[in-house]
């Protein structure tokens, strides 16, 4: 696409898609304003951008300057940021089209999408379930067909998690490989953006674009943009590990056929497939569920009501301004991560839980190096334990909605890049197979996705 | 009743970085704009923004290190500090705690009490500045004004070294002038780019163990440094003498009333969650970059005044106040390079220069040349060393030769004989009285004499031939 005319009939039919959708309740941008906006970007695109035209609906945790920023949470509730993310940017300059800010659990703090203050989202194949979480709205936007592509973010899947209960492609990128500045941080050492889309080369292409160094962000990687691999013949060459560990004993049944299929699928591409071992895998949420709320707790200190978001009754000295805003502006999940990392950071517990759990990361990143050392070159695991699960089933049981992070947390604790792929179905719900890569060796990543995303059969249960 | 106790402090300084730019970004660091206006998304902690260190603060940051002989470590890790207040807009202050910057210096300098003596600098480490809450601009309302936040910072954290309140202002000085010389910061208490927070004790002299220690805050200026730290260690005595406990505390110091009170405990943070800043990879130092930092450092006052005390045989006295300021010290070689005496330049360094310095702005308003120029007049015997200081004055004021301005004032000493009999026979012969007591042996009225001469001669007269033609008209 490089003509103008193409670009605005693209905006206009994004705009129509989303208003299609609207009961989902994915994305949350007004669509009066989102119409107005897309037409006014497609006029402005640089018709020379590689993509040129195509519209990427955004989280809403992530900085734009078109819409507001309040990442599901009421305490940044009509939020507008005075810059953008630098994914933001290089997706503009692309040429794409900034399709809307998608609804997600507060601050990416959840599973389900349930933790939003707009609503919960809804499965786009049965609305009594959920689409995962947290990047619940741009995972639903593009698996009802809305766009292309999305951005999610990600700290212990949430790109991942969702892209897998909805049938869709997720990218959780190497850490480092995709600037977090205009991310708004949750859990800094795990935060990444990534991307949704509705093939592997979808979310590909929107990921090299927004891929690279960026001098805005200390801990972005001084690298050049990611390079796209081509489809290849076969994976004649790969050795892929499958580590016994995201295979237990209560693995549900059709998840755990439709993984086995995946596997013989690799095979017959080719690939070298042996069982590999991450022996500290079991301690990974548990380490995940302390050094992230570590660090939102410090993270999130900055909603204080004083200088932005709204205020709320009582707030005559500034004690009470920090406890009305925080009080009543943070969602239940939000202030328990918030009280648990504040706890774990305390002096006297320190040592005991933060320090421990460093150490813990530091094991497991090492499982991972310890097997790519051995010449594995990528590993193949589940998604997710389970299909999407029912909305309000695990609402109230804090860590039964932990544990559906259970096979992507690791990826994000050893800053490995990790894609989410369909490989089956049961009754009509989408399950999710996952190959995790060595750091910066995404394109590797990619042509195994790219090979295995072709062999598998459409449509078909598990 | 001090005297039966000894007072024990260590002293903890927070020195802002001269730098164009703050700490993690690049908003201006410059003191006294307008409010709110050197601000931007990473300074005013907005959601998504994050922090990139300021390389020129970090080259500062090891130089300070370098000059106070810490050891600089080749990795270093920023942390965050964590607590609420409104003028801290991500409700956390980015420093260092486990592993900092630097460690295990010392600074020696001159105790008034032990003569030289050395401090310990337990640890040196880099962090950024908070902003202001203005809590008189409103009324019942607080102003925060956030150009300040980000502002680079080191801290610098003596060991409990000093046994007196002016040995703690006088190392303090010495920092200053450390820091001055290496261009590190401006170290002006008035406008906050140097503060300190001190650790005071009492114990009972000959105690190996410390008494309980109180932390003084609110020291604004370098006058009150001294007075605040001997209302508390007075405090502190009075307490224990009607036997009665030291509460460790912080304590705040009122200039206004020179007296401290404590702070409300509601205003104090307990548990300030230090952890590893995760949006900051360890701060990797490379060798060859400490090394060039060292390189950068100028030679600081104390190996200066050794110099100069041996190079230019000046006393220890004098060669401290002349190395005190970088500038003058540059000065004073200069002088003595363009030909000087060391020992008559360092005296009118000490005296003109300095004095005329203090009245305008710190300025060295005649040049080293001109100033070694006035003193070869002296030396030969062209202008008196009266003379000489007007002379100077005129330079300093209009600038000029210092010959061609004596000439202009007319005050080059005439050394003509025959020009000054003619003021000799002059005062002799109005003076007759002196004249007579002198041929009667009281020669002591020579100088009398020599002093009307040159009076007579409005200081043109060159005193030492003056004396010779009195002598000789007097004992004809």
């Amino acid at each position: 696409m490089s003509d103008p005319s193409e670009a605005l009939a693209s905006a206009k039919a994004a705009a129509d898609r989303i208003v299609k959708v609207k009961r989902l309740n994915a994305c949350l941008t007004p669509i009066s304003e989102l119409r107005k906006s897309l037409v006014a970007q497609a006029s402005a695109a640089h018709p020379s951008g590689v993509l040129y035209g195509m519209p990427v609906a955004v989280k809403d945790n992530i900085c734009t300057l078109e819409f507001t920023t309040s990442c599901g949470s009421k305490i940044l509730e009509g939020y507008r940021s005075p810059y953008e993310a630098t994914a933001v940017a290089k997706l503009k300059a692309a040429g794409a089209l900034i399709a809307g800010k998608t609804n997600c659990d507060e601050f990416g703090m959840g599973s389900s999408t349930e933790h939003s203050a707009y609503g919960r989202s809804l499965h786009p194949f049965d609305k009594t379930r959920v689409p995962g979480g947290s990047s619940g709205g741009s995972a639903a936007l593009v698996a009802a067909g809305a766009v292309p592509a999305a951005l999610g973010s990600e700290t212990g899947g949430s790109v991942r998690q969702p892209a897998s209960l909805c049938g869709v492609v997720g990218i959780k990128p190497t850490y480092g490989r995709v600037s977090r500045s205009g991310l708004v941080a949750f859990g800094s050492s795990l935060d990444q953006i990534g991307v949704l889309g509705r093939s592997v080369h979808d979310a590909a292409r929107v990921l090299s674009v927004i891929s690279g160094r960026d001098p805005k962000d200390s801990t972005c990687e001084e690298r050049d943009s990611l390079r796209l691999p081509t489809v290849p013949e076969s994976l004649q060459g790969f050795v892929i590990g499958v580590p016994k560990e995201y295979f237990p004993q209560d693995l549900d049944p059709a998840v755990r056929r439709a993984s086995d299929r995946a596997i013989r699928l690799l095979r017959e591409l080719g690939a070298a497939v042996r069982e590999v071992s991450l022996p500290h895998t079991a301690y990974a949420v548990a380490t995940y569920y302390i050094i992230a709320p570590a660090e939102a707790s410090s993270n999130l200190a900055r909603y204080d009501g004083a200088r932005y978001g709204p205020r709320f009754n009582g707030s005559e000295d500034v004690r009470a301004l920090y406890r009305t805003t925080r009080g009543e502006g943070f969602g239940p999940e939000v202030r328990r991560r918030v009280l648990v990392g504040t706890y774990v950071l305390s002096s006297g517990y320190y040592d005991a839980y933060y320090r421990k759990a460093q150490q813990m990361r530091a094991l497991i990143a090492q499982d991972f190096r310890n097997v790519f050392d051995r010449g594995v070159d990528l590993l193949f695991t589940p998604t997710t334990p389970t299909p999407a699960f029912k909305a309000g089933e695990k609402l109230n049981d804090p860590v039964a909605m932990y544990l559906s992070d259970i096979f992507t947390v690791t990826a994000n604790l050893a800053g490995l890049p990790a894609i989410s792929m369909p490989i089956g179905r049961i009754k009509g719900l989408p399950i999710g197979g996952q190959l995790i890569g060595q750091a910066f060796l995404e394109d590797e990543m990619l042509e195994a996705a790219y090979a295995l995303e072709r062999a598998v059969p459409a449509g078909e249960e598990a | 009743m001090a005297g039966a106790w000894e007072t024990v402090i260590g002293l903890e300084t927070h020195v802002q970085l001269r730098t164009l730019s703050k700490m993690f970004c690049g908003c201006s660091a410059a003191f006294g704009a307008p409010p709110n206006t050197n601000v931007c998304p990473v300074c005013l902690g907005l959601p998504g923004a994050l922090p990139v260190p300021n390389e020129q603060a970090l080259k500062l940051a090891v130089r300070a290190a370098l000059g106070v002989g810490c050891s600089v470590h080749p990795r270093s890790v920023f942390a965050r500090k964590n607590y609420f207040y409104p003028d801290l807009p991500k409700g956390y202050q980015i420093s260092q705690f486990e592993q900092p910057l630097a460690t295990n210096g010392s600074l020696s300098y001159l105790s008034p009490d032990r003569g030289i003596a050395t401090a310990t600098i337990q640890r040196l480490h880099v962090e950024e500045d908070a902003g202001k809450s203005l809590h008189d601009r409103f009324p019942k309302q607080t102003a925060i004004d956030l150009n300040r936040c980000g502002v680079p910072l080191i801290e610098i954290v003596t060991g409990p070294d000093f046994r007196s309140p002016h040995e703690a202002r006088a190392y303090l000085l010495t920092l200053k002038q450390v820091l001055e010389y290496a261009g590190i910061s401006d170290c002006d208490m008035e406008k906050g780019s140097l503060r300190v927070d001190a650790n005071v004790s009492v114990r009972r002299p000959g105690d190996t163990a410390l008494g309980t220690k109180t932390e003084v805050k609110n020291i604004n200026s370098f006058a009150y440094v001294e007075k605040a730290l001997t209302v508390e260690r007075d405090r502190q005595i009075a307490v224990l003498e009607s036997a009665g406990t030291v509460a460790q505390q912080t304590m705040l110091y009122d200039s206004k009333t020179n007296s401290v009170r404590p702070q409300r405990s509601k205003e104090e943070s307990h548990d300030y969650r230090y952890f590893p800043d995760p949006d900051l990879p360890p701060l990797v130092l490379t060798e060859e970059f400490i090394a060039e930092q060292q390189t950068l450092l100028p030679e600081l006052p104390a190996k200066k005044r050794e110099r100069f005390v041996e190079k230019y045989a000046l006393s220890v006295t004098d060669a401290a106040v002349l190395t005190a300021d970088r500038a003058v010290a540059d000065y004073y070689e200069a002088v003595v390079h363009a030909g000087a005496e060391p020992k008559t330049a360092a005296n009118w360094v000490m005296t003109e220069v300095l004095a005329d310095a203090k009245d305008h702005g710190d300025g060295l308003r005649v040049a080293p040349g001109a100033l070694a120029n006035l003193i070869g007049l002296v030396r030969g015997g062209t202008v008196s060393h009266q003379a000489a200081k007007r002379v100077f004055a005129e330079v300093a004021e209009r600038g000029g030769e210092p010959r061609n301005v004596a000439e202009a004032l007319g005050v080059m000493q005439v050394g003509d004989a025959g020009v000054l009999a003619t003021w000799v026979n002059e005062v002799l012969g109005t003076h007759t009285t002196e004249v007579a007591r002198y041929k009667q042996g009281e020669t002591k009225l020579l100088q009398f004499f020599v002093g009307q001469v040159m009076k007579a001669s409005r200081g043109k007269a060159d005193p030492k031939l003056a004396q010779r033609v009195l002598e000789e008209k007097l004992t004809s």
